[in-house]
Formats: C-alpha cells, sequence, structure tokens
C-alpha cells in the first residue's frame, strides 16, 4: 500500500522529521483559503501515485492569489497518466540551497534492508543509481540489530554531505528507519531533502510503501487504506479481499493463484488481445467470492469479454461451477460472455454441471484466452 | 532419487490442529508421506489423524526422531514458528503459510544463515517427490514419477506445467515451489544445484516471475555450472510497474528492475529456451528427453 505524500508526511512530521507548513484541499476554495494562511510562494501538489508528476503538469508555484487560483483549477480535476487528480497539497515554499536524497528499501538478494543516502537529491534517484552508482552511500542493515548510530553517520559522511547539517541529516535517517521498522514500511524515502538557505534540513516529497501483509498490527496505517486507493475498482477489491490490478484493455481475467493469473493475463497480451485487470480470487472460491469477482470484472466499463480460469489443486472444480452457475444464474441477461476453463481436482464434474447457456466452456488454457479475446474484439466492434 | 524430500523424511505438522494443517496432514499421509508428530502450544496430548501432538517442536522432534517440518501457521505467528523449527536443527522446513510480514522474513533469514537447516516457502505449495513423498498442499493426483525436477515461484502455474508435462508422459523426480515472497528460503539457484546432483534428474522446468532478481541468477548459475537442460517460463510479461500481482514478491520496480523482458533474455543468453505458453515448455522438455 503506498501513501500518498500528505498522509506519508502527517507520519513524518508526527516522528520529528521537519516538513514545509502545508494544507490539503480538495477544492480550488480552499486552495486559496490555504495559500491566505502558508503566504507565498506556495506550491500546489496533484495528490495521486504517478511518477513524474512535475513534469506532467501536477506540480506548479504559485507567487500570487490569482495564480494559486489558476493552478488549482488546472491541476484538480485533471487526468495524470489515467488517474483524476481530486486533492492537492497546498506547502509552503522552500528557499533551498542544496538537494539531498535519503531513503531506505529491502534488498531482496541480500534478504535485509538497506539505507541510502547521496548529494544528488531531487532527482530520479533509479537513474543515478544506474549512472553513478559511487554517488549513493549505503548502509547494509542488520533486521535484528536495526541501524546502528554509527551507521547513519557512516552513511552520511560517506555519501559528502556538507559538515553542517550532517548531524541533522544523519538524525533524519535514523528516524527513518525507526518507522520504517515500527510501521511495517517496504519502502520509504526522502527525495528531495533540502538544506535551505538558513542551514535547516527540510523534508520536501515524502514517500512511503506499507507492506500489506502486516496491516494487520498497523491499525492506524490500515484506516488510511481506502483514502490511498486510487480508484473505486481498487477499493471494491479491498472490500472483496481480492489481490486486483487494474489495467488498459478489454478482456477482464479472473483466476486463482499469482502466477497462472499472470499467465493468462500474458496469454491474452500473446492472443492480441489486451488484459483488463489482474484478479486472483485465491483458494477455496465459494459461491459468493465467485459472485463478487463477476461483479467486480463486470462493473468495469472498459470489460468487453470475460475468461474465468481455474486450476483446482485443493479447490474443488464442481465446487467452483456450482458458484459460476449461481452468480451468473441470478442475471436476467449476461451483461459479457464469459469463458470458464476448469482443470485439476474434479475438473470433469465440473465441466459437466457448468450452465453451457450462460457460459462458454473451454478445456485447454489456450483455447479458453483466445476464445475470450474473440468474444472481447467482436463486443468491441 | 529425488532431492531433499523421500519416503524417509519424518514430518512434523506445525498448527496440525487448524482446519488447514488438519485438512493437508490428512492429504499427506494419504499421499504416503510420513507423518510423525504434530506442533501446537497448548495442545499437547492430542491426537490429530492418528498423528500425536505436542507444545513444542522440540519435544515432537525428540519424541518422534522427526527431521522436517511443515508450517501452517497463520501470518502473524509463521515467522515465530519459523524461529522454533530453525532452533530445533531439523534439516528441512517447508512453510505454506502465505502473508508473512516481509520484516519477520528478514529476521528470520538472517537466523536461516546461521544454521544448517533448509527452508523452503514461505507462501509456497511446497515439495513433492512423486510416489514416495510430499510436504505441503499440491495435489499429488496430477503428479507422476519420472525424470524432470521442477521448480517454481508459483502453485497453480506450477499445476499448469505439471499436468502439460503429465498428459504427456512424462514425469517428475521432485517438484518444488519456492514461493512468491520477496525474501524466501529455498532459492532458485538451490533448487538448481540439487538438481544437477542428481543422477535421475535429466531435465528441469524453472517458472519464474516478474520481481526481484533470482531468475537472473539462476540464469547465470545453469550457463556456470549446469550440464543438466533447462526449459523456462516467466510469468507478468503485461504486469505494469509498481503494482504488486498478488504475490509480494511480484512487482516490477519504478526503475524497470525485475521485468519480465530481463528474466526472459537472462535465460535465452544463458541457452534456456523460455516457452510462451505452458504448453510450448513442455515442448522443449520433450525435445531434450
Amino acid at each position: 500500500m503506498r501513501l500518498h505524500e500528505y498522509q506519508a508526511k502527517n507520519v513524518f512530521a508526527d516522528a520529528g522529521i521537519p516538513v514545509p507548513e502545508s494544507h490539503l484541499a480538495t477544492s480550488v476554495d480552499e486552495v486559496v483559503e490555504a495559500v491566505a494562511d502558508i503566504g507565498f510562494p506556495a506550491a500546489i501538489k496533484a495528490q495521486v501515485h504517478v511518477g513524474g508528476r512535475g513534469k506532467a503538469g501536477g506540480i506548479k508555484i504559485a507567487t500570487s492569489e490569482e495564480e494559486a487560483e489558476q493552478y488549482a483549477e488546472e491541476i484538480l480535476g485533471m487526468d495524470l497518466k489515467g488517474y483524476t487528480v481530486e486533492k492537492v497539497l497546498v506547502e509552503a515554499g522552500v528557499d533551498f540551497e542544496n538537494e539531498l536524497y535519503v531513503g531506505i528499501t529491502m534488498d531482496r538478494s541480500a534478504g535485509e534492508p538497506v539505507a541510502m543516502v547521496s548529494t544528488e537529491g531531487g532527482v530520479d534517484i533509479e537513474s543515478v543509481a544506474e549512472e553513478t552508482p559511487e554517488a549513493i552511500a549505503r548502509e547494509h542493515i542488520d533486521p535484528a540489530f536495526g541501524l546502528h548510530p554509527y551507521q547513519a553517520r557512516k552513511a552520511v559522511y560517506d555519501a559528502g554531505i556538507p559538515k553542517d547539517v550532517a548531524g541533522d541529516v544523519a538524525s533524519i535517517l535514523s528516524t527513518l528507519y525507526d518507522l520504517y521498522e515500527s510501521k511495517d514500511a517496504s519502502e520509504i524515502e526522502i527525495n528531495p531533502v533540502m538544506i535551505t538557505s538558513d542551514r535547516e534540513v527540510v523534508a520536501a516529497d515524502a514517500v512511503m510503501n506499507i507492506d500489506e501483509d502486516a496491516l494487520f498490527r498497523q491499525p492506524d496505517l490500515a484506516e488510511m487504506e481506502d483514502e490511498a486507493a486510487e480508484d473505486e475498482l481498487e477499493q471494491k477489491a479491498n472490500e472483496y479481499g481480492f489481490d486486483y490490478v487494474r489495467l488498459s484493455g478489454n478482456v477482464g481475467i479472473i483466476g486463482n493463484g499469482a502466477g497462472l493469473v499472470m499467465t493468462t493475463l500474458d496469454l491474452v497480451d500473446y492472443y492480441g488481445g489486451e488484459p483488463a485487470n489482474f484478479l486472483d480470487i485465491g483458494g477455496g472460491a465459494k459461491a459468493e467470492r465467485v459472485a463478487n469477482a463477476l461483479d467486480m470484472v463486470f462493473s468495469d466499463e472498459n470489460v468487453d469479454a470475460v475468461v474465468f480460469n481455474i486450476f483446482g489443486g485443493i479447490t474443488r472444480g464442481d465446487e467452483v461451477a456450482k458458484g459460476i452457475n449461481e452468480a451468473l444464474g441470478q442475471f436476467d441477461e449476461i451483461p459479457k460472455k464469459v469463458v470458464v476453463r476448469l482443470a485439476g481436482t474434479n475438473a470433469e464434474e465440473g465441466m459437466e454441471i457448468l450452465n453451457t447457456d450462460l457460459v462458454d466452456v473451454e478445456a485447454t488454457l489456450e483455447d479458453a484466452v483466445q476464445q475470450a479475446v474473440e468474444n472481447a474484439q467482436e463486443a468491441s466492434q | 532419487m529425488s532431492i531433499f524430500v523421500d519416503d524417509d523424511t519424518r514430518v512434523v505438522v506445525q498448527g496440525i490442529t487448524g482446519g488447514e494443517g488438519k485438512f493437508h496432514t490428512e492429504q499427506m499421509m494419504e499421499y504416503g508421506t510420513n507423518v510423525v508428530a504434530g506442533a501446537v502450544p497448548g495442545k499437547g496430548g492430542q491426537e490429530v489423524a492418528g498423528v500425536p501432538v505436542y507444545d513444542t517442536v522440540d519435544q515432537a522432534v525428540e519424541a518422534e526422531d522427526a527431521d522436517a517440518s511443515v508450517v501452517f501457521v497463520p501470518p502473524a505467528f509463521a515467522g515465530d514458528a519459523v524461529f522454533e523449527a530453525l532452533d530445533t536443527d531439523l534439516d528441512l522446513v517447508v512453510a505454506i503459510t502465505e502473508g508473512i510480514p516481509t520484516q519477520d522474513m528478514a529476521k528470520v533469514n538472517k537466523r536461516l544463515s546461521e544454521t544448517d537447516t533448509r527452508l523452503i516457502g514461505p507462501n509456497c505449495p511446497g515439495i513433492i517427490t512423486p510416489g514416495e513423498a510430499k510436504l505441503g498442499i499440491l495435489p499429488g493426483n496430477i503428479f507422476e514419477s519420472g525424470n524432470v525436477g521442477l521448480v517454481s515461484r508459483s502453485g497453480t502455474l506450477t499445476y499448469q506445467v505439471v499436468s502439460n508435462l503429465t498428459d504427456r508422459g512424462i514425469g517428475q523426480t521432485t517438484a518444488i515451489g519456492i514461493g512468491g515472497d520477496p525474501i524466501i528460503g529455498t532459492s532458485f539457484v538451490d533448487a538448481l544445484e540439487a538438481f544437477e546432483n542428481d543422477p535421475d534428474t535429466h531435465a528441469v522446468v524453472m517458472c519464474g516471475e516478474i520481481g526481484g532478481e533470482d531468475e537472473e541468477q539462476a540464469a547465470k548459475f545453469i550457463a556456470e555450472n549446469m550440464d543438466t537442460p533447462v526449459a523456462g517460463f516467466i510469468a507478468g510479461r503485461t504486469a505494469p510497474p509498481g503494482k504488486r500481482m498478488g504475490h509480494a514478491g511480484a512487482i516490477v520496480s519504478g526503475s524497470g528492475t525485475g521485468t519480465a523482458e530481463s528474466k526472459i533474455n537472462a535465460l535465452n543468453d544463458a541457452g534456456v529456451p523460455v516457452g510462451d505458453t505452458p504448453n510450448e515448455v513442455a515442448d522443449h522438455i520433450e525435445d531434450f528427453l
């Protein structure tokens, strides 16, 4: 779960990391009120999870009320790489001399977190890592001990952070690791940390990704989940408890098991179609879950046809078939053509049970996907 | 021959009294697995499926001479359960549980590096040596004994590929699901090395997916160390960056590492053919044999 910038900044501020004064606004009036309070210059920043917000026009600096009003009108409601901007953060502009990078992420290969510090802040850190890896100081963290204070200092000195602010930056890094651990973050990053003309350090941006598997012990963060969701379908998936990702195509996909669902998406693409979503209903697949999954894909306007691909291990094909019949039986008319492929435990029984007035049944994964791609092409014509 | 498990493996089931634990214990025993004990705190003295239950893993190992455990403990407690198993000096621990917080696994991983125990998983379907033993939740009926080793990050995708193989009469020495989490015990390289050293394994299927660099490391290992032919499959070609595709580990990073393309290229460069469909993987294996 990725927090919005304003959510992450609230978490940072509570932990004592300096952040610029700011207000969240959802209307032009609220933006005008906010700048009246904060003064100028003020940054107006779109709150969507899109990389390169600034370049895409999602961040503007207002130097007067007129400009603030104009930018608010431009940004609120704008489409930023497929996402509608509903909230902006109005933030006091910082008069800065340097921009630094500070972050902590999980190094999967090493199996432990790594802290990173660089004087090359304010730019895409991944390109810094690729082009000048020596510009980033790294410290691996033993998860049993946490980040030792000396490691925070070492990272800061190795990165060449100016001496007069080194202590402050090391302190921010230590606080970030405390948050990383106590909030079950998978990634936490400030890019840039700004050094102001008064030689103060301020977190000008905030990235915080939370390990979804740890939300059960992070009730405060779990409450932010709905607000952090990108759209209604993703919110709905949270309610139903599905692993769901929306894509831009028109073939709806339902399956069990992450690897097999990904493979189904890939095959849709391979046979000339475009996947509309990733939806893993998980093990079991009782009638209600099947109905909820169909509701998810049917309510996606982009979907023209659906493929339902189940490989039963412990899940029984006959139970899935009953679930599909029951769920589709509730419709007077099936809104979108559904192709079903069942394999594995009790698959043959399942295929016999399936009501072929409601669904097409195919015996192999390849045939099912090809049929669904054809159905989608016909429906979109 | 086989790798890691056979009909001599003596298994303790952690979480045997839970719904999943009990059901799969029965399934494992029906398949012929030598389940000798269960371990659940506070449930010592009970019996499940005819198997004695102990309060601690240590007691179970002491009393029943177990050398492997399977973990069906819920995610909030599973990290602790794996620690308990590691501290009991078992040869093998198979963690089925999905949804263990990554930071718990980072601590487990640290401890693991200090022991001689092999961990498979977590978030995996387990391991099966057809006709001998299965530790986990894999459906035994789709597997056949034979000469192909299989290692995969995913459960149902494994079943798909296995059924493509079994349908052609191609059986398996051992199949391992290594799990879909960002931090796991046994890696592709570990499994490939074991298959390379198993004289009965004549070809290997490796099913990877987006996220991390394990497949790239496996490709390097294959090129440098393997004579046994390997065919591959990579799931997630159509995954957008920054989105978690079901598995906690299946995510293409914003910078473009962990993509299917990078993994497919690495495998192809190592001489490993990668199927566009699961059925094509079976084609390649048939060509090898």
